[in-house]
């Protein structure tokens, strides 16, 4: 990048960096109207049912189809609602989700901005997110509305802070903030992944996977959680709020907090992806250094796709198959489960980086 | 001892994974899905669909005006008014049936001594206005035309429980 802002000058640098961020979001958005296909599939499935399968082979652009069909349906702002503030909560959501991606490293080297504290930008980002949601919530001037903005806003709250914790225990494994760091540290086979720890194992005899294989499942619960997915998707209840935050939203302003929320959660199965599963590496080391730059870069990136689009095949079962909590019980897990778990985790973990890490 | 399995079952997430289990064989089991416009059900021969006049062979109508499906209407659909004709033959001059008062109850086609009003094996019918739910009778007899054979074949099937 610095070779080519000197060579180019600072506006070439600034058209190469609008172009990879153009790149990026088209990408991020095809590859999500995919997602969402496969997250309506995998319901189907589940239920025995085929899924959307009329438009296009095997219903491939179902999500295209529902694009047009939201963005042709009337913008309807509800009476009494504080209309620029209504229109303002979804591109919050979207602006937000979208930003959070720019720290994400897909590929060695390939990552729009590659700073040094990068995981707290990212989780800065997401907690903003509930922002989005409050507003939208607020401004619809309703009842159901306001109900499941409340909602949100205090489930949001109770887990990050274990969020928070659990992000700790692999910032010190890793020794840095910079999501390229951590996941550079993650590199030489599976066993090495943060979930397993076998670095700690087998250099230092800490069998520290007793900690963060844990850590792991409970910030895949945490992510559901973060996102309003079920079994947590108490904000947008449909049996109780009917779509909680969304009721008054239609056409584009809906379509846009949709795409925020995936957005959000495609963003969280790429962290579960960074922070506990290597990231890009692939679960076998290979020496890549004489392939050309491109088909390596591939190479890694296809690892990366693919756990992402695992974690989100999860998230997806666990919808299909996980019934929606109560709220005090959402509150238990949260304050009285995750959080001396997670407490207890860094203690753990600091105890290792301080006694047991060689070097 | 209970609450120390029960919360060793839910550290382990032993719940989920028997769910994942039971979905993920369900995953991979044979779909129930209809395509419907493209596949369709099979219909009982007495299935009570979209109403139809019908005629003899001949092309005659079989209606003779006797009133009997107006009378036992409950929902009060049916609308008929009569004449001689000039062969001196009792007709209708106006069989109306509101679709959108209809309940299907199948009464109309009880009540037909000469199994004129029928109702058919059609349930696409549906249309963007009331006034196209408001068939008359060049309507009815329309329909008889477009389903008699599948209409015949229903009563045919139909008739030895009768």
């Amino acid at each position: 990048m610095s070779d080519f802002v000197a060579q180019f000058g600072v506006w070439g640098g600034f058209g190469m960096a609008v172009l990879q961020i153009l790149g990026f979001v088209i990408v991020l958005l095809i590859s999500l109207a995919f997602l969402l296909l496969m997250d309506r599939k995998v319901w189907a499935a589940v239920q025995m049912r085929k899924g959307p399968n009329v438009v296009g082979a095997f219903g491939l652009l179902q999500s295209f189809a529902d694009f047009f069909k939201f963005v042709f349906k009337e913008i309807v702002v509800p009476a009494g609602a504080d209309r620029s503030m209504y229109l303002l909560a979804p591109l919050i959501t979207l602006i937000l989700a979208f930003v959070t991606w720019a720290v994400v490293p897909v590929a060695p080297g390939w990552v729009i901005a590659d700073i040094n504290v990068g995981i707290l930008y990212l989780f800065a980002m997401s907690s903003l997110g509930v922002y989005g949601i409050i507003i939208g919530g607020w401004a619809s001037n309703s009842k159901y509305p306001f109900l499941g903005a409340l909602r949100s806003a205090a489930q949001m709250v109770s887990y990050e802070v274990s969020i928070g914790f659990i992000i700790v225990t692999v910032l010190l494994f890793a020794g840095s903030m910079s999501l390229t760091h951590i996941i550079e540290a993650q590199a030489g086979g599976f066993w090495n992944w943060n979930f397993l720890a076998g670095r700690a194992l087998i250099e230092d005899g800490w069998p520290m996977f007793i900690v963060m294989l844990p850590m792991a499942v409970i910030f895949f619960i945490s992510a559901l959680a973060e996102t309003n997915r079920p079994p947590f998707d108490l904000p947008e209840a449909e049996s109780e709020l009917v779509a909680g935050y969304q009721v008054e939203y239609s056409s584009t302003p809906y379509l846009l907090f949709m795409v925020g929320e995936y957005l959000n959660i495609v963003l969280m199965c790429a962290m579960t992806t960074i922070l506990f599963f290597g990231g890009w590496n692939p679960p076998f080391e290979l020496d890549t250094s004489s392939w050309p730059y491109l088909v390596s870069s591939l190479w890694y990136f296809f690892w990366f796709a693919i756990k992402v689009v695992f974690f989100f095949f999860m998230f997806a079962m666990v919808k299909a198959l996980v019934p929606r909590y109560r709220y005090d019980q959402l509150m238990r897990l949260g304050w009285k489960i995750f959080l001396p778990a997670s407490l207890v985790a860094v203690a753990v973990v600091g105890a290792y980086t301080v006694y047991g890490a060689q070097g | 001892m209970s609450r120390i399995s029960q919360a060793i079952r839910g550290a382990l997430l032993m719940d989920f994974w028997s769910a994942f289990g039971l979905g993920m064989r369900y995953f991979f089991k044979k779909k129930a899905t209809l395509n419907y416009p493209f596949e369709k059900g099979p219909l009982s021969p007495r299935f009570r669909g979209q109403h139809a006049l019908r005629r003899y062979a001949n092309g005659e109508e079989r209606c003779i005006a006797c009133k009997l499906c107006e009378a036992i209407c409950p929902a009060q659909a049916i609308t008929i008014e009569a004449e001689p004709r000039e062969d001196g033959s009792r007709r209708t001059t106006r069989y109306d049936i509101d679709m959108t008062k209809c309940i299907y109850c199948g009464f109309c086609q009880e009540a037909c001594p000469v199994d004129a009003v029928v109702e058919g094996p059609n349930f696409e019918f549906a249309a963007e206005t009331r006034e196209e739910l408001y068939y008359d009778k060049a309507k009815l007899l329309e329909n008889g035309d477009r389903w008699e054979r599948e209409i015949a074949k229903n009563l045919e099937l139909d008739a030895p429980y009768r």
